[in-house]
Formats: structure tokens, sequence, C-alpha cells
């Protein structure tokens, strides 16, 4: 088998993406951007390309269309070599939205945790069959502890947590890896206009920790690392009190 | 599309101002902010005095527009989004026998910003401005996207326009071809001001740069090393970089007896018979930049750079012009002198054919004065005042410097006919005021 490398980057447009797909093409991987703004998907392959990726490839993905996955399944075959995949596919509607609107529930969960879970787990026998390949899948310190501000994304990451340790369980048996990212506050689109944000990270940053992660096989990152520490302590608050909180 | 309220100051840190600040990643979040709401662009805020401030209004911070949108290694043409930096490019493009070919003296300064202060660099006398290189340019303006072509009004005003016909999304220039990423350098010194501009004169590199000493006195007057440089290739180890200032220095370290002490070693570093070394690219562009926030050394009050261009014949200004900047005992360590050559397009582009002469002072009363001063001096002998660098220039100086100043503004009208445009900057000067 060649030492060919493609990663499949979904959610491509998002800044912590975009600081990833740099890193890889900088490595001489291929690329394939995913996502729904096809312009600013093919400026990013454009990019990818002049970093150093031989191929960089902008096609469409939307986590709430299946029928957006087939496409991105057939590139993926096509391509020789290992086949990798990074998730960074999210959303965050703003809590209150949420307590306004409860069918917002579903689109939140969709994005953040089932529809990139349905695409990887249809690309996972391909993996299976390479024997290698690594997933990245893009959860968040949100899904460790349910908080006021924001559960219903932090349900989400959980449910993509423990989807991606159970994915972790069955790849490793072939050859494959996954990585769990949990991102602390990273300087994005997201959070650019969001009140109470401190230690805030740039993109670039945590795109470098997950790479390291990923050539080291670690299991679960946080990132930055401190974050660790923070959620253990903020873990380690006991439910009678924590509900009280609200931080 | 979000705004949220930054404060910031140029590279000078004198100045500060607040402004709404949106921050777009892709191009169609960019046409939008521009229908709704025009603002002037931020680049990297390596501008030194107003130039990149819009206090009490919004701005549109454009580092995350940041991507190579294509790249032909045939020609050498680049397609780029302006908030790209020149460091970034050179880093890319280097290895694989291209450079920007015009290059400041930071690689931290972005496409947009180099276009708007229509930079020069260290080939200025061969090579010409940044916007000499600029092929085409895509505007969003509060009218509208535009796209732009050398030769035409709307071009020559946003080439050194000060971000003012609207912002640069992207840009097509011409790179240079370059031999690999290290530079060939040698350095002379120049014992006294004539023997300086003998050496400059005489020079036939492709890039060239003169280091002088603004302390120096007497027989010692603009004493200096000039430092010449080819592309090269070869392996030098890259430099270790972004190192940090971790607090404002305190008053004393750039005190009068420290810089002479400083300048007098720097200038006895470079042996009396000259020497070639071989540098990475960077270290020979951008030697500041190792320093990521080197401004801080000048402590909290900040400082003013003072950068004129003098024409050819004004020699003996240039030389009474360091006569009283020794005499103040208020420079810094950092001053440079350059021969520019013959000027661009820009209706009020800087660059122009003569000696520029740029220096750093600290921020006190008595540097306020001493600027005014020189930019008199500069005006009066048909010289120019560098608004990229500027603090304190008054409008009249900046008048009398810039005769197509009122040209530019009626062009500029057509594209911001409301001045959603303005920066302190241009308020200030009334650069776009009906006069
Ligand atoms: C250490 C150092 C060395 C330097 N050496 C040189 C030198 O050798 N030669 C030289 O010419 N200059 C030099 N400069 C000055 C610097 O190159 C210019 O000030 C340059 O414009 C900075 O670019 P920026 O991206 O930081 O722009 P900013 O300073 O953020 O903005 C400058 C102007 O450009 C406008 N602008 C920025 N981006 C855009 C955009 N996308 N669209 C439209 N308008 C935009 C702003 O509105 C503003 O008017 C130096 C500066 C430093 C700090
Ligand atoms: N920023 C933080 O502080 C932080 C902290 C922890 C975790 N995270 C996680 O990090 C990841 C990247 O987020 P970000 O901060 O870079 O924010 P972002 O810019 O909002 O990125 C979210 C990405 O998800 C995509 N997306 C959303 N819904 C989609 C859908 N239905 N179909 C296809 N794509 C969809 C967006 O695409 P469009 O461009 O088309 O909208 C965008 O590329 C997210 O999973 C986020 O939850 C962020």
């Amino acid at each position: 088998m060649s030492n060919e490398n493609t990663w499949l980057i979904l959610g491509a447009t998002s800044s912590m993406a975009r600081a990833f797909s740099r890193a890889v093409a900088q490595r001489g991987h291929h690329l394939i951007l995913a996502g729904r703004d096809m312009a600013d998907l093919e400026a990013s392959a454009a990019d990818c390309t002049a970093r150093g990726a031989p191929t960089a490839r902008a096609l469409p993905f939307d986590a709430r269309d299946p029928k957006s996955f087939e496409g991105l399944l057939t590139a993926m075959q096509a391509q020789t070599g290992t086949l990798n995949c990074a998730v960074f596919v999210g959303s965050m509607p703003a809590q209150e939205a949420i307590d306004a609107d409860p069918t917002l529930i579903t689109g939140t969960v969709t994005d953040s945790f089932t529809g990139p879970a349905e695409l990887v787990q249809r690309l996972a026998p391909m993996m299976e069959e390479r024997g290698a390949g690594t997933v990245v899948g893009v959860g968040s310190v949100a899904g460790d502890r349910g908080r006021l501000g924001n559960y219903v994304y932090g349900a989400a990451k959980a449910g993509f947590h423990t989807y991606l340790s159970g994915l972790r369980n069955r790849l490793t048996r072939s050859g494959g890896h996954v990585v769990t990212v949990k991102p602390g506050f990273v300087d994005t689109a997201m959070t650019y206009d969001l009140d109470g944000m401190f230690l805030v990270a740039p993109p670039e940053k945590v795109a470098q920790d997950i790479l390291r992660a990923c050539d080291k096989r670690k299991n679960t990152i946080y990132t930055p690392f401190f974050w660790r520490y923070i959620m253990r302590i903020i873990k380690s608050v006991p439910e009678p009190i924590f509900k009280k909180l609200s931080i | 599309m979000s705004w949220k309220s930054r404060t910031y100051t140029g590279w000078g840190r004198v100045h500060s101002a607040t402004s709404d600040t949106a921050r777009p990643e892709r191009a169609s979040h960019l046409s939008r902010l521009m229908a709704e709401a025009p603002a002037p662009a931020l680049g990297n805020l390596r501008s030194y005095g107003d130039a990149c401030l819009n206090d009490g209004g919004k701005a549109i911070d454009m580092l995350r527009m940041d991507r190579i949108l294509g790249f032909d290694p045939e020609t050498g043409v680049l397609n780029v989004e302006g908030g790209c930096t020149l460091g970034t490019l050179a880093r890319i493009f280097a290895p694989q026998g291209w450079l920007p070919a015009v290059m400041p003296g930071t690689g931290f300064a972005t496409v947009g910003g180099a276009i708007a202060n229509d930079v020069h660099g260290k080939n200025h006398h061969h090579m010409g401005s940044f916007g000499q290189h600029v092929l085409e340019i895509t505007l969003e303006t509060p009218k509208g996207k535009e796209v732009l072509t050398p030769g035409t009004a709307g071009f020559n005003a946003t080439i050194g326009g000060l971000g003012q016909t609207g912002v640069i999304q992207s840009a097509k220039l011409q790179m240079l071809a370059c031999k690999g990423d290290v530079m060939m350098v040698t350095e002379r010194r120049a014992e006294n001001l004539d023997a300086f501009l003998a050496l400059i004169n005489g020079s036939t590199a492709s890039y060239s740069v003169g280091w002088i000493d603004a302390t120096a006195q007497g027989e010692a007057l603009g004493r200096g090393i000039l430092e010449e440089g080819e592309t090269g290739a070869g392996l030098v180890p890259a430099a270790k970089r972004g190192k940090r200032v971790p607090f404002n220095a305190p008053g004393f370290a750039l005190s009068p007896p420290i810089v002479r002490m400083f300048n007098n070693a720097y200038f006895r570093r470079v042996p009396a018979a000259g020497r070639t070394t071989v540098k990475p690219i960077d270290d020979f562009f951008f030697p500041l930049d190792k320093i990521y926030d080197w401004n801080k050394l000048y402590g909290k009050k900040g400082f003013h750079q003072f950068q004129c261009v003098l024409p050819l014949d004004q020699t003996e200004v240039l030389r009474e012009m360091l006569k009283k900047i020794a005499r103040s005992a208020l420079a810094s360590p950092l001053a440079v002198l350059k021969r520019m050559g013959p000027e661009g397009d820009g209706m009020i582009s800087f660059p122009m054919e003569g000696y520029t002469l740029a220096v750093d002072f600290r921020n006190k009363g008595r540097a306020e004065d001493l600027i005014a001063h020189l930019g008199d001096m500069t005006a009066q002998a048909g010289g120019r005042v560098y608004l990229a660098k500027d603090a304190l220039a008054s409008e009249a100086q900046i008048r009398s410097m810039y005769p197509n100043l009122n040209d530019w503004a009626a062009e500029v009208a057509k594209h911001d006919p409301e001045g959603r445009l303005n920066t302190d900057m241009t308020r200030r000067l009334n650069l776009r005021g009906p006069k």
C-alpha cells in the first residue's frame, strides 16, 4: 500500500478546520474539504494546494441532509492510501433561543453529533478494509457536564464523545484510531462576539495540538491542555452544589 | 454578522482607538458587512500612527481573510486575500523561487495594508513600490464590489490610498523570481554622512538599506552601515522566532547614554573592511520581527517614527536634520537611511526619488516639537512625510507635500461618497475634506 494520506474535513469552513487543513496540507496530504459554503471551500482548497497539498477539492456536505454523504463516500473510496476524517461540524444556538423554540434541539444534535456520526459510520468499513486511518472528532468541554448556559449543545457533544469512544474501541482492532478533541474557548466565528470568554486559544494552536495527538495516537485531548484540569474541577463539584451554580 | 468593541493602537502605541469591530472569515461575510455597515479595514496594525485607527466608529479586521486563492508557477502571478501577511507569502513561496516583489521591514504587514500604504522595501531603487506589482484589486466599497486594474483612476487612488476607496478583499500580485530562501549579505561601514551617501549612490545590489547612527555628532555625523543583499539558494538553519517582550520596558531602557553605547557597539560590530554573511531571508527582510512585540521596549507611553523622503539634491537638509536629531538626544537605535527610485502611480503614495530617513523617538514632549520641525524642513525641501508612520503632521504640511490630494479625494468620493471609510488619520489631516 502507498503511504499516501487523504483527509476528509467535515465543516471545513470553520477557522479551526482551516488551520488544521493547512497543517495537513503542509505535510503533503490530499484534502477533501466538505461543507455548505462552496465558494468559501473553493478558496480554502486553493489555499491548501498552495501550501503543499497534492490535491485539495471542495465537496458539498450538509449534516442535515444524508443524501449529501454519498458524494463524499464515493470520493473517499476513490482515493488511494490511508483514509482519515476530521469532524469540525457543530452548531451552538444560544440556549435562550432553544428555550424559546425547543425544535432547535434536533438541528443542534444533528449538526454536532448524529449527522457527522452517520457519515463516519459509513466511512468506517473503508478504513477497516485498509487497516489504517485516523478519525478526529471535535467535541467540546461543554460536553463534560451539562450547564445552564448551553446544555443542549453540551448534550449533543457528550453524545458525540460517547460515540467516538465506541468507534475508537472498534477501529483500533483493524489498525485505525480515533482522537476525541475537547477544545476550551477558541477564537473562531462561533465565539467572536460572546461575552465572558477567557483563556481563548487561537485556532492554529488547536490545530497543532490535534495533529500532535494524531501522531502520538492520543485518545482524548483537551486543547489547550489546561482545560483538562479546569474540567476535572468542574466535574468534581457535587451535583447538589453544582445545580445551584451558574458558571 | 457580529460586531465586538475592541480597543487597539497603532504600532507606536501613542494613540489608541475603540471601535465596534467585525472579523469576516469569508468573502461573502465581507460583502454583507460592507452592504450593511461600511467601515474601514484594519490590517495587522503595523502602521505607527493613526492610519489604522477609527476611534468611536466601526472597523473591519481583515486578518482572517488570509487565503491564497491561486498561484501560477509559470508566471509567478498570485491571487491572494487582503489579510494574508507578506511574511507568510515569503515563507511559502521563497522555497519555490518566488518572493513578493516588494517587502517592507516587517513580515506582519498584510497585502491590504501593503497596498493601502503603497509600501516600499529594500529594493525600491530597482523595483519601485508595492503597488507597481499589483495586477488587479477586488474591492468591496460602500457601493458594492469593484475590480480595479492598473492605469485607472480608481486603481491609482487605491494604491497608497489609505483604504479610503474600499476594503481590499483580494489582489493579484506579480511575484518576483528569486534564487532561493537565503540572502548573501554584505555590510560596509561609512564613517560620516558624505562617505555614507557615496556608498549608497554607488550601490548596485538588488537589495540595500542603511542603518544610520542618529546619535553620532561632529566628525561622525551621519555614520552608518550599508547592508546589501542578493537572494541565494542553500541551507541555513531557520532562525528561532517569536520571542516576546514580557512587559513595558522602564523609561531608562532607551535613555541617551544607553542608546549611544548601543549604537557605538552596533557600528563597530562590522569590521572596517566590511564583511559578507549568509542569512535566512527573514533575518534580512524582517530583522525586528524576531521579537514579536518590540514596540513595548519604548515603555507605556509608546514612540513615534518620523520618516521622510528628500529629493536627491537636498542632502544639506538631510545633514541639518541629522544634526538636530543628534543634538536632541531623543533618537533610538532604530534609524534607517535609504535611497529611493522614481515614484509610481499612487496619487498620494509616499515614495519618490530621493533619500528616505526614518528615525524612532520615544514619546516625549520634546520629540513632538522636533518632529514638527523636521516636518517643516521636509515640506520646504520639496519632500514628503510617510503617512504610514505619522501621527503628528499638520494638514498644511501634508497638503504641500501631496499636491494630488484634491484629485485623490475627488476620486475616493466616487467609491465612498458618504465618507464611511474615514479614519482618525483622514479626519486629523482633513485628507478627504472639501478644500
Ligand atoms: C517594524 C516595521 C517596519 C516597517 N518597515 C517598512 C518599510 O520598510 N517600508 C514601508 O513602506 N513600510 C514599513 N512599515 C510600515 C508598514 O509596512 C505599513 O504601515 C503597512 O501598511 C502595515 O500593514 P498592516 O497590514 O499592518 O496595515 P494597518 O497598519 O493595519 O493599516 C494600514 C492602512 O491600510 C489600510 N488597510 C489595511 N488592510 C486593508 C485592506 N484589506 N483593504 C483596504 N485597506 C486596508 C488601513 O485602513 C490603514 O489605512 C514598517 C512597519 C513596522 C512595524
Ligand atoms: N470556538 C470554540 O470556542 C469551541 C469550543 C469547543 C468546541 N468547538 C467546536 O469546534 C468546532 C468548530 O467550530 P468553530 O468554533 O470553528 O465554529 P464555526 O465557525 O461556527 O464552525 C462550525 C462549522 O460547522 C459547520 N456546520 C454547522 N452546521 C452544519 C450543517 N448542518 N452541515 C454542514 N456543516 C455545518 C459550519 O459550516 P457553515 O460555514 O456552512 O456554517 C462550520 O464549518 C465545532 O464543532 C464547535 O462546536 C468550538
